[in-house]
């Protein structure tokens, strides 16, 4: 008897005789017999104690971040998450049940989900929410998939500095019959070095076009101009997709404010670890009258048969266990005990230490900025107002620069040479709350040296 | 129980034939189906159906069901009360839970008297 | 502030199983009807660099001027979430008999190693020299997965069972393409997942439906043989199908959809049936996702997060998303993104990695021997608890099940007792309900999978609450009609939630002028 097993053999031979047959295989008569009970190549089963002893180890082999400085973000962002969310996300009525079908037994996690919509459309300015989709790379995909149904159009504009691998996530999520995915230009290296945004988007958008994707802030940092954008594509029935960043949301106006239709939003930097970037949970917020449309679960009000309040799934004719082929999306449950996180953190934080956060982390990059733009060689890059996150040029090749401050236990910046070959010499720092003055000067001193 | 001046397709669909336009719904038999209807998604005004094709869903909450023209034909009109009040497919299939008004431009599908539709019903219990 | 109310009228309710629940209750209030302005949890350090005015950076037109969030003290935060917490039912103190969700229970120590700071703080793009533990990870469970199916491609990056079937179906279309011409139609049983379907033609494809056999349960194989031709890039099959049944011609079929080119996709919600009994890939199968979350112990987290790992046959390799993890001759890992015929990311970063450690953790402690006790004990559990209910319940098919049964709630029809109230009364037995209505080819199906983890004695003390709710259905349907009594809330009504949504909490004034 295995570990995880709770019948003895004793109780396992009662059984087969109340089954009525007298050896375990003989409930495998209709596997093909060549096949039956194959050998696995695979050692044997670990104690606890030996699985804990092996698995700690490994983790030590991982250089841990909280233990060492780091300024990568490139869509990945280290925030520090207030204790009591691991406590109540471990609460096992919340970590050990199945998603809520049965509305009656489930209406803390029902309760939790109308909870996150409610905030998810606080944060963006919109109508409505779902329960989450997977990421906000997955986002990025449905969002497209839904405005080209809303729209019976097959044309998706995406400008090139929404985050490479929701592009790539885009690509694949659109990979079937039917959707054309344009990448729009949307920055420019200019003679000095520096780099400008892309303002007029207006040539790309006509009949054709189902909708423009943009992020705000953008993948390198700075702020996309967002003012006009959906106008320009309401005048030909577009849709504009915003991919938000619920930090900056503190101090950012909201989508809903300029017009999205559709907004999509990476949630789980703001409620835990980073993770290794998984798992993840992605907002998902759309204008009311798109909901028909809209992907995932959805969680709404209503009373019971005595008007007691209470919450359900809700619009599921939208949904692939009713709808099958014509179902919005695949998507079944998504990421319930992330997005729970999310919200207690946003109920802990409320709008002031949500602002806190945004204004510590934005005037952290300053000082980073202000201390390298100090240092021969180096020069910040943007010309457009950034937040919290900002591509630095260097004198040397951002992957060299890189590896002599992993050589000082510095985990350095996102090296844009991966991004563009055009910013092969450039680095992506990033930096929030979590880091210290100390960090930034340690930065700082070793890059001086090189 | 059906009424025997309209005439109705094996989908549950039934069609009023009123000189210039006909006016189209589902049946008695089809909003029992289904249950509480709780949103009809149907055509916009210009737009043409085409008989035996979908042009539109009717829904309950755990059901959808596509609703598939009874003949080919110009939307000219459809019933807004349902945008808000979707019960009255329920309560009225043959009234006020009308669903869209069309001018017929070809051939109807396959349909049947009320006497045919009932018969139809009985072999299906 | 929540008061209970009278509980309901008990006294013909005895209880087999003990509901957490005693009755009806007030509603807990949301988090913005408990927000008073300016409270707050705790702070920030005090700002070590120089302060910067937000004026001077952010356009004005750009600022935000209203930000609603909820304002609430550390104690309002953690009593609030812990009383939402005990509104629910979980694995932990309920038995979750629900058929094809494989609800075991998840080993505590498996929490303890993923909540390691080593594995927890690692940014997804760090370095590849300082992520060599978070690698080997991955890399050690796709050999582990590889084995368990038989089918030596695998990567972790989809999150979720129906993230892995598209990743899987975009693979099969990518495949086709390069052979040519990606094919038109998926065949899948009428007895499959809605996802199945709804995969299906996400990636494009036209889904056509195969009927089943009335005395088999299994594929209806005169209708697959007809629909079969070389159009068809895959089927998508259910091994055990959902009716918990094998499909005993599952060696043909693969053959047959193989003549014509045509892939053979396993959906792996039920891998648990076939864990240490049958290897998928041995009998011809070309690609499965494996439900991490059900089959290797990731908790469901009341909807996610969870794990959808795919697993492809040798050929079928250079199409898996990238990048995957490889090892050098060295031993170092890495991941490799250099794979032209990739059909490219589906997820942001690398999937759900803390899920997939979990399951790592799991199927290192199970070892061959556990993975070998896996999926015998399922099916025997699976066995043992029909036996116990024969005599009560008719089952759909009446044949040795896999690990997992349907029942045929219809012959309770005549009490005016539904599929749905059974359900709704053995919560008052203090058992979450069993999968309802599922699959569709079964009227008032209840679809029952206790799992290898249940012990002899939670299977008969709940084997006797539902011959108890079978007798009340029969004796007393009225009380069985109105169940669950005990619970917090009773039935809703969701025909109201459909006509009148409210998706979110509003101020009352807005509320009112909603609709």
């Amino acid at each position: 008897m295995s570990g995880f097993i709770s019948t003895t053999p004793a109780e396992q031979q009662a059984m087969l005789a109340r089954i009525g047959v007298a050896t375990l295989d003989d409930l495998f008569r209709d596997l093909p017999a060549k096949h039956y009970r194959p050998t696995l190549d695979l050692p044997p089963g670990l104690s606890e104690m030996e699985a804990w002893q092996s698995l700690r180890a490994l983790s030590e082999t991982n250089l841990d971040l909280d233990r060492h400085p780091s300024f990568l973000g490139a869509g990945a962002y280290r925030h520090y998450a207030p204790a009591a969310i691991g406590h109540l996300v471990s609460r096992a009525e919340f970590l050990t049940s199945y998603t809520p079908y049965q509305p009656e037994v489930s209406q803390g996690t029902l309760q939790a989900i109308y909870e996150w919509q409610s905030i998810v459309c606080a944060l963006t300015g919109m109508d409505v929410s779902n329960a989450s989709v997977y990421d906000a790379g997955t986002g990025v995909g449905e969002a497209a998939r839904m405005a080209c149904a809303l729209t019976r159009r097959h044309r998706v504009l995406v400008l090139d500095t929404v985050n490479p691998s929701y592009r790539d996530v885009l690509a694949t999520y659109t990979s079937g019959p039917g959707i054309e995915v344009v990448t729009v230009p949307a920055w420019r290296r200019e003679g000095d070095g520096t780099l400008s945004r892309v303002t007029d988007f207006t040539p790309w958008i006509d009949g054709s076009v189902a909708c423009l994707i943009v992020q705000q802030p953008n993948f390198l940092g700075w702020m996309e101009q967002v003012d006009g954008l959906a106008a320009a594509l309401a005048t030909t029935g577009g849709i504009l997709v915003v991919v938000a960043d619920p930090v900056s949301l503190a101090v950012l106006r909201s989508p809903g404010e300029y017009g999205a239709g559709i907004v999509t939003a990476e949630g789980k930097w703001t409620g835990g670890p980073v993770d290794f970037g998984g798992p993840l949970v992605g907002m998902f917020a759309c204008r009311r009258d798109y909901v028909r449309q809209m992907p995932g679960r959805i969680v709404g009000a209503t009373v019971d048969g005595d008007g007691r309040p209470g919450y359900v799934l809700t619009l599921a004719t939208r949904e692939q266990h009713i709808r099958r082929e014509k179902a919005t999306s695949n998507i079944c449950t998504a990421e319930a005990l992330i997005a729970l996180a999310t919200t207690i953190y946003l109920c802990q934080l409320g709008p002031q230490g949500l602002r806190e956060v945004a204004g510590q982390s934005i005037a952290k990059a300053r000082y980073l900025a202000t201390e390298i733009g100090r240092l021969p060689g180096y020069a910040v890059l943007p010309t457009a107002p950034w937040l919290y996150e900002v591509p630095i040029r260097c004198p040397r090749p951002a992957a060299d620069v890189n590896r002599a401050l992993l050589a000082e236990g510095i985990v350095g910046g996102f090296d844009l040479g991966q991004y563009s070959p055009d910013l092969a010499d450039a680095l992506l720092l990033c930096c929030t709350e979590v880091t210290s003055r100390a960090d930034i000067d340690r930065l700082v001193r070793v890059l001086r040296t090189l | 129980m059906n009424p025997s001046d309209l005439q109705y397709t094996k989908e549950h669909e039934w069609l009023r034939d009123a000189g210039t336009v006909a006016v189209i719904g589902i049946t008695h038999h089809a909003q029992d189906a289904l249950g509480d209807v709780v949103f009809v998604e149907l055509p916009a005004i210009g737009s043409t159906i085409t008989a035996g094709r979908s042009f539109g869903v009717v829904e309950s909450v755990k059901a959808a069901s596509d609703l598939y023209a009874p003949c080919d034909g110009e939307v000219v009109a459809v019933n807004g009360l349902l945008a808000t009040t979707p019960d009255l497919v329920n309560t009225d299939p043959y009234g006020d839970g009308w669903m869209i008004k069309v001018r017929v431009t070809g051939s109807t599908g396959d349909l049947i008297d009320a006497g045919s539709y009932d018969a139809f019903l009985a072999t299906l219990h | 502030m929540t008061t209970t109310d009278r509980p309901a009228e008990t006294g013909h309710s005895p209880a087999r199983g003990t509901s957490i629940f005693s009755g009806r209750q007030a509603a807990v209030p949301t988090v913005f009807d408990r927000s008073v302005p300016g409270r707050r949890a705790g702070s920030l350090p005090a700002l070590d660099v120089p302060a910067v005015d937000l004026d001077d950076i952010i356009p004005l037109a750009e600022r935000r001027r209203d930000l609603p969030l909820p304002e609430l003290s550390e104690l309002d935060v953690v009593r609030h979430f812990t009383r939402l917490s005990k509104r629910n039912y979980s694995i932990e103190s309920e038995f979750y008999p629900l058929g094809s969700c494989t609800m075991k229970y998840n080993p505590k120590i498996d929490e303890t190693i993923a909540a390691l700071s080593g594995f927890r703080n690692l940014h997804p793009l760090q370095p590849e020299s300082t992520i060599q533990g978070a690698l080997h990870v991955i890399h050690h469970i796709q050999a582990q997965l590889a084995e368990i199916t038989g089918l030596p491609g695998v990567s972790t990056q989809p999150v979720a069972g129906a993230h892995g079937e598209l990743t899987g179906i975009l693979m099969a279309r990518a495949a086709h393409l390069k052979a040519g011409r990606a094919r038109r139609k998926v065949l899948i049983p009428d007895s499959a997942h809605g996802t199945n379907p709804a995969t299906a033609a996400m990636a494009g494809y036209e889904a056509i439906t195969i009927g089943h056999d009335r005395t088999t349960g299994e594929l209806d194989f005169d209708d697959f043989r007809a629909k079969l031709d070389d159009d068809c890039a895959a089927i998508m099959i259910t091994l055990p199908n959902t009716l918990g049944l094998f499909e005993r011609r599952i060696e043909e079929i693969c053959r047959l959809a193989h003549e014509v080119g045509c892939l053979v996709y396993c959906d792996g919600a039920n891998l648990n049936a076939l864990v240490g009994n049958l290897r998928p890939g041995d009998v011809g199968v070309d690609l499965l996702h494996v439900n991490l979350h059900k089959t290797f112990a990731v908790p469901h987290g009341g909807g996610g997060p969870g794990g959808g790992a795919i697993c492809v046959a040798a050929s079928l390799e250079p199409f898996l998303p990238a990048p995957v993890v490889t090892r050098h001759p060295d031993g170092t890992y890495a991941f490799d993104a250099d794979r032209p015929d990739t059909i490219g990311r589906v997820h942001g970063f690398h999937g759900n990695f803390n899920a997939v450690l979990r399951s790592y953790a799991y199927i290192l402690q199970l070892g061959s021997d556990g993975l070998a006790e896996l999926g015998a004990n399922a099916v025997l559990n699976a066995n043992y608890l029909k036996a116990l209910l024969a005599d009560d319940f008719q089952c759909y098919v009446d044949r040795i099940c896999m690990h997992e049964f349907v029942l045929d709630g219809r012959p309770f029809r005549e009490h005016g007792v539904r599929t749905l109230d059974i359900a709704k009364r053995l919560i008052d037995h203090g058992y979450h309900p069993p999968t309802i209505y599922f699959p569709l080819i079964v009227p008032e199906a209840i679809m029952i999978e206790p799992t290898e983890t249940e012990s002899k004695q939670t299977l008969d003390e709940f084997a006797a609450a539902m011959i108890e709710v079978a007798r009340e259905a029969r004796e007393t349907p009225e009380i069985v009609r109105a169940a669950p009594h005990l619970t917090p809330v009773g039935r809703l009504d969701e025909v109201r939630a459909a006509r009148q949504p409210d998706l979110r909490w509003q101020p009352r004034q807005a509320a009112g002028q909603a609709h």
